[in-house]
């Protein structure tokens, strides 16, 4: 506001402010049509078709806040909610933690690193879908490995996939085959902890756990911090790996009892499948209501984050 | 600095001498744990390929033995020819590459430009625009999902590649970040002799810029055929004529429909893993690397 003020009692912008004001927006024009496009209108627009019942077929019809009083009363709706949050709160850290400790243990200096870091990796580049069918077949219950592994143990079989009671569970164990892109964030940033810190406190009489939990933790709390976000709003997007696990020929997903039913698989039977695209567009704008108040809530709460610019 | 400071003063000059050795003990002591349990999770992270490779060379007989044998009596080779069969493997295959190589064409060439006018181009508000564009990285795809598909129909792109290939025209902004990282590291004087030698903005880009960031592109087209080759949900929702389809609506068919050849199953599961896992291999340090890049500023 202030620059704009003077500048205009100074008769304007010189012309080469100008001229490097168009060159800039001229290289990021496709960013530019792209977030209004593909971001600023939809987001509107779906805004606007929640309010509506719509098919596609004929045009929307204003219907007020029907929707969002209907989700209030759907109880498979219900359901979704209470298993996205289930993967938010327990899935998420879960992971998190255990990535967080394998990067902490490769950071050790051992030797086979590389071999090490690439087998943690490929998980995470081959196709989820082919992925997710070979964990089918491990958890099989009649025919599949995990059950006779834990029958070495005198463990009883489980339905992993079967029994509601064991399927969220069933879910976080088999994400943590998917923990390799965290896992090497993690060793990167472990990586940047300044040598000398460590030293210094190991100078001071520091032991091992102290020197994690007060040098490295504060130091790589940002990059803890920036996968904390990224994956606040990626489980509650989580959709691929459930979907496959569950779907059906007929196109039902969701497990026993819905158990494996997330927001996302409803939002996308609701909208692909049954064509309510008013009722999905209130349950998306649900989700990003959501979502934004999980990332306030995550910012707000920060105050454990580290900049090591603050100094 | 506060944490530093924190373990700053307990004082142990008391026993330096004594702890010093059985630190070392320690620290051997440690070090050997770290081994066992990394190599613990590596064998079970292992496992789960392992397994599928050994039930993709069973039997249809073999592979419903209780207990399973960890080893094919009878290596059938042949099965992964044969499971390409079952669906039209290698047409899903062709139309999974074809998607990529678009993609990664329009997210490179995009990125490159919005980076380049982020990084090198100072424009009054450029800060300001580049932290709300970078905010976009945020935004739950299923709000955007449904105007998007209802806009596509009308204009006749469902059931064409188009909604999958055209918005990465349109730049990603996660890469645009990385890239726009690279461009801060080379130096103006670089740039500046080349404006005084009167060279166009797009001269610059063109000819001293992108040849400088050929690294940096080569990990976000990586970056991208993982994601485009991976995804799922874009093409399930848009690729209505099964002639179009990818490898991983394939897959999935495969799977609703003969479920019960697991064998096959896993054999083709096996050759879909194949391309990601030769090109990690053949570029395991632009991977490392990239993936450091996107974690390090938040």
């Amino acid at each position: 506001m202030a620059t704009a003020a003077t500048s205009r009692r100074r008769s304007g912008w010189t012309r080469s402010q100008w001229q490097s004001l168009l060159t800039g927006l001229a290289f990021i024009s496709p960013a530019i049509l792209g977030v209004l496009f593909f971001a600023a209108w939809p987001i509107v627009q779906s805004f606007y078709y929640s309010f509506t019942y719509y098919t596609i077929l004929q045009p929307p019809y204003f219907i007020a806040l029907d929707n969002y009083r209907d989700l209030f009363s759907d109880r498979i709706f219900a359901i979704a909610v209470r298993n996205t949050l289930y993967m938010v709160l327990i899935g998420l850290p879960v992971h998190l933690v255990f990535d967080f400790l394998m990067a902490l243990l490769l950071n050790m200096r051992i030797r086979g690193l590389s071999i090490y870091r690439t087998i943690f990796y490929l998980p995470s580049i081959t196709p989820v879908v082919a992925s997710v069918i070979v964990w089918l077949w491990l958890f099989n219950g009649q025919y599949g490995v995990l059950n006779e592994i834990i029958g070495w143990f005198g463990v009883q079989p489980i339905g992993w996939l079967t029994d509601p009671r064991y399927t969220k569970p069933s879910l976080i164990f088999m994400g943590l085959w998917f923990g390799g892109n965290t896992i090497l964030i993690y060793l990167a940033g472990l990586r940047d902890v300044p040598i000398s810190l460590l030293e210094a406190a190991e100078l001071d009489g520091a032991n091992a756990l102290r020197k994690t939990w007060h040098v490295t933790l504060p130091m790589v709390s940002p990059v803890i911090f920036y996968t904390l976000i990224i994956n606040v709003i990626g489980y509650f997007q989580y959709f691929t790996e459930a979907w496959v696990l569950t779907a059906t020929r007929d196109g039902a997903a969701g497990g026993p009892l819905n158990s494996m039913l997330f927001y996302a698989m409803y939002l996308y039977q609701t909208a692909f499948q049954q064509f309510k695209m008013g009722y999905a567009s209130a349950q998306a704008w649900v989700l990003f209501l959501i979502v934004l108040i999980a990332t306030v809530i995550v910012f707000r709460t920060s105050g454990w984050v580290y900049y090591r610019s603050e100094e | 600095m506060k944490a530093a400071k924190t373990v700053a003063y307990p004082v142990a000059a008391q026993s330096r001498s004594r702890g010093m050795e059985s630190r070392t003990n320690q620290e051997r002591l440690a070090r050997t744990a770290a081994y066992l349990i990394i190599t613990l999770v590596a064998v079970a992270y292992v496992f789960p390929l392992y397994w599928m490779i050994v039930t993709a060379l069973k039997t249809d007989v073999e592979i419903f033995r209780v207990p399973p044998s960890l080893l094919p009596e009878n290596p059938q080779w042949l099965n992964f020819p044969l499971s390409t069969t079952y669906i039209p493997f290698w047409q899903y295959m062709w139309n999974t590459m074809v998607i990529s190589a678009l993609t990664i064409l329009g997210v490179v060439v995009s990125s490159a430009f919005i980076a380049y006018g982020f990084a090198r181009v100072r424009w009054p508000g450029r800060n300001l625009v580049f932290m709300v564009y970078l905010s976009t990285i945020m935004l739950p795809a299923q709000v955007t999902l449904i105007p998007l598909y209802i806009v596509f129909r009308q204009f006749g792109w469902v059931g064409t590649i188009l909604p999958l290939v055209v918005p990465a025209f349109f730049g990603n902004a996660l890469y645009v970040f990385l890239l726009r990282q690279f461009f801060m590291t080379i130096p103006n004087e670089l740039t500046d002799a080349a404006r005084i030698d009167g060279a166009s903005e797009l001269g610059i880009f063109s000819r001293i810029m992108l040849p400088l960031l050929k690294p940096a592109l080569a990990t976000v087209a990586l970056f991208t055929f993982v994601a485009t080759y991976r995804d799922f949900l874009g093409p399930l929702i848009y690729l209505t004529d099964q002639s179009q389809w990818t490898i991983s609506l394939g897959l999935q068919m495969f799977k609703n429909m003969y479920g019960a050849q697991w064998q096959l199953m896993m054999a083709a599961a096996t050759i879909t893993m194949i391309p990601t896992v030769v090109l990690f291999f053949l570029t395991q340090r632009t991977f490392i690397e990239g993936i450091a890049l996107t974690g390090i500023k938040g």
